[in-house]
């Protein structure tokens, strides 16, 4: 097996662990055993709606929303040939919980559940392509970071606003929800709405990721070795736009998720970025359903959000990584 | 045998014509270098020849196809690149970045067919960097670089090579092994344009010299009969003296 198919492999079988060691803690005390049989189906009704109504789900889409960022992520790092760029950090994640409260705001929402995750990757989309068109006028990629504060800022004091002027208390602490993001209480109803979205997402970057690997070049050889480069551009920018409106969909916006993983694994895949991809996804994953199991073991009277802690992890790394490239390339 | 023919080029960017009606053509067996002081549009000739920009009047073919319709990988097959800058995003292992030359006949990093493996580790032999194949691009000095790029564009086993400035940053002795290597690729059927600044040093390689200045190509022809004083002052408003093909600069106009 290849260094890299024994790497994902690896990954796949921790994420399995985390996930289903997930499944044992929550609000309601259940011994290990009454967990073990309601997993498999032969508990009492009571501890199986714990575990697969409540428990599983949350583990779940903890997983997929930080497979998802991470895949983001490490596909957007690829074709801005920064290992800084990240959904959260250009303001992807913010843009899309913008649009998401906005319709939940108005009440859109009431129209079709579908409305929330297509708003949400409505903002998404419009912000990648922002930041894509942005990316080919100017080229320096301090620029591309902070237009994404810019555009970060914008979605939080258009949040403010939305807050500002919330007409009670029940949709303010909603839209606290949105901007901090969780993964508790999902059902797996709220993960099958927005699974299709993230199955196109993650598809569109993962057939396109031999693009990434020729813009390793830089644009132009990449260009000259036979790649496509405005349609890599647009498919990598919807990709990662579809996949993170749909994770932000599920979980809100959660910040710094997918920079730290394609950190790590890039050593191990020969920093090539398609190869970066898919174990990205998968540690991302990882990190997250950890990190839940963090939230909820810590003895905090209010239950800390899943994006604030996130954050306190991410953002110490985000700025490590940066202090440790070389200026050299801008 | 491969043939590209540019004919009545016109290049134009934001209302300013960069190359005006140039026609020049490359084939097998031929190494030609493209002289011209800076601004002359000498990248800009190579980008329409490779098909990268469109040019605003004019066709180029290759081979007899029109550049213009054929698809990026047919184009990449045929005409392998080495743009002016060539920045490295990642620090990947060499023999990855020169398998990037493979891109075009479908190569996926890290699962490379034998036909391909057999390409790279040819280019690689060739550019003298087998003891290099391992090493992260980070760990290696201007000149392996160097090395490692005219690999990556071989390693396409296109019949034609365009190279814009290949020579640039080097020293004297990696200069002329970057040269040598064009020039092997030459004499085994290849047919190369190369940007060169240093005049003297070019003839030392060039079947032929392709004059630019202004956007226009003013001379085109062996470096004998093109190589003259007069030219070199009216082309670089540079004083020079030419003996042969040993040129002394004197000083700016």
């Amino acid at each position: 097996m290849s260094d890299q198919g024994r790497l994902n492999l690896i990954l796949v079988v921790a994420s399995a662990a985390a996930i289903f060691a997930a499944c044992f803690i929550g609000s309601t005390p259940l011994p290990a055993e009454r967990v073990i049989a309601a997993f498999f189906g032969t508990g009492i009704s009571g501890d199986q709606l714990v575990v697969w109504s409540i428990r599983l789900p949350r583990a779940l889409s903890a997983f997929l929303v930080g497979a998802a960022l991470g895949l983001s992520g490490a596909a957007l790092q690829g074709l801005l040939r920064n290992p800084l760029a990240e959904p959260g950090v250009l303001g992807v994640s913010a843009s899309a919980s913008l649009a998401a409260t906005f319709s939940l705001y108005y009440g859109l929402v009431a129209l079709s559940p579908l409305i929330l995750p297509i708003s949400a990757i409505i903002g998404a989309l419009a912000a990648t392509t922002l930041l894509a068109v942005a990316a080919i006028r100017t080229r320096s990629v301090v620029t591309l970071i902070l237009i994404g504060v810019g555009l970060s800022s914008f979605a939080g004091a258009a949040m403010s606003l939305l807050m500002n002027l919330a007409p009670n208390p029940f949709s303010l602490s909603d839209m606290i929800n949105w901007m901090l993001g969780s993964v508790a209480n999902r059902s797996l109803n709220d993960i099958a709405l927005v699974l299709p979205f993230l199955i196109a997402g993650a598809a569109t970057l993962l057939v396109t990721s031999r693009g990434l690997s020729a813009l390793t070049l830089g644009e132009e050889a990449a260009a000259g070795v036979g790649l496509n480069l405005r349609r890599q551009r647009i498919l990598t920018v919807l990709g990662a736009g579809i996949t993170t409106g749909a994770s932000v969909a599920l979980a809100g916006a959660i910040g710094f998720v997918g920079i730290v993983a394609p950190h790590i694994v890039r050593p191990f895949v020969g920093y090539d970025p398609a190869r970066t991809l898919v174990p990205s996804a998968l540690l991302s994953g990882l990190i997250l359903v950890i990190a839940d199991i963090g939230v909820r073991v810590a003895p905090t009277t209010n239950e800390l959000k899943l994006g604030v802690v996130a954050a306190l992890i991410g953002a110490p790394a985000f700025a490590w990584i940066a202090m440790q490239r070389r200026t050299v390339n801008g | 045998m491969a043939e590209l023919n540019a004919r009545k080029i016109t290049v134009t960017a934001k209302e300013v014509r960069l190359v005006h009606d140039a026609s020049i053509d490359l084939a097998s067996g031929e190494l030609v270098v493209l002289l011209g002081p800076n601004g002359a549009g000498k990248t800009s000739l190579i980008r329409a020849m490779v098909g990268l920009e469109t040019p605003t009047t004019g066709q180029v073919s290759i081979c007899g196809d029109v550049m213009r319709l054929l698809n990026p990988l047919q184009r990449a097959r045929r005409l392998s690149y080495l743009p002016q800058a060539r920045p490295l995003a990642w620090p990947s292992k060499v023999r990855d970045v020169v398998a990037l030359g493979r891109y075009s006949h479908g190569v996926t990093i890290g699962r490379l067919r034998g036909i391909d493996v057999k390409a790279v580790d040819r280019a690689i032999a060739s550019c003298d960097l087998t003891e290099l194949a391992d090493r992260n691009t980070d760990t290696l000095s201007g000149g392996e670089l160097a090395r490692v790029h005219c690999a990556r564009a071989f390693a396409t086993e296109a019949p034609l090579f365009i190279a814009d400035e290949p020579t640039a940053a080097l020293d004297p002795r990696h200069q002329f092994r970057v040269m040598n290597l064009v020039r092997s690729f030459v004499d085994a059927g290849g047919g190369a344009l190369v940007v060169l600044h240093d005049i003297q040093f070019a003839t030392k390689f060039a079947s032929r010299f392709v004059w630019m200045k202004a956007g226009r190509i003013v001379a085109d022809g062996s470096p004998k009969e093109t190589l003259t004083a007069d030219r070199i002052s009216s082309i670089y408003g540079v004083k020079a003296k030419v003996d042969g093909f040993h040129v002394e600069m004197e000083g700016a106009l």
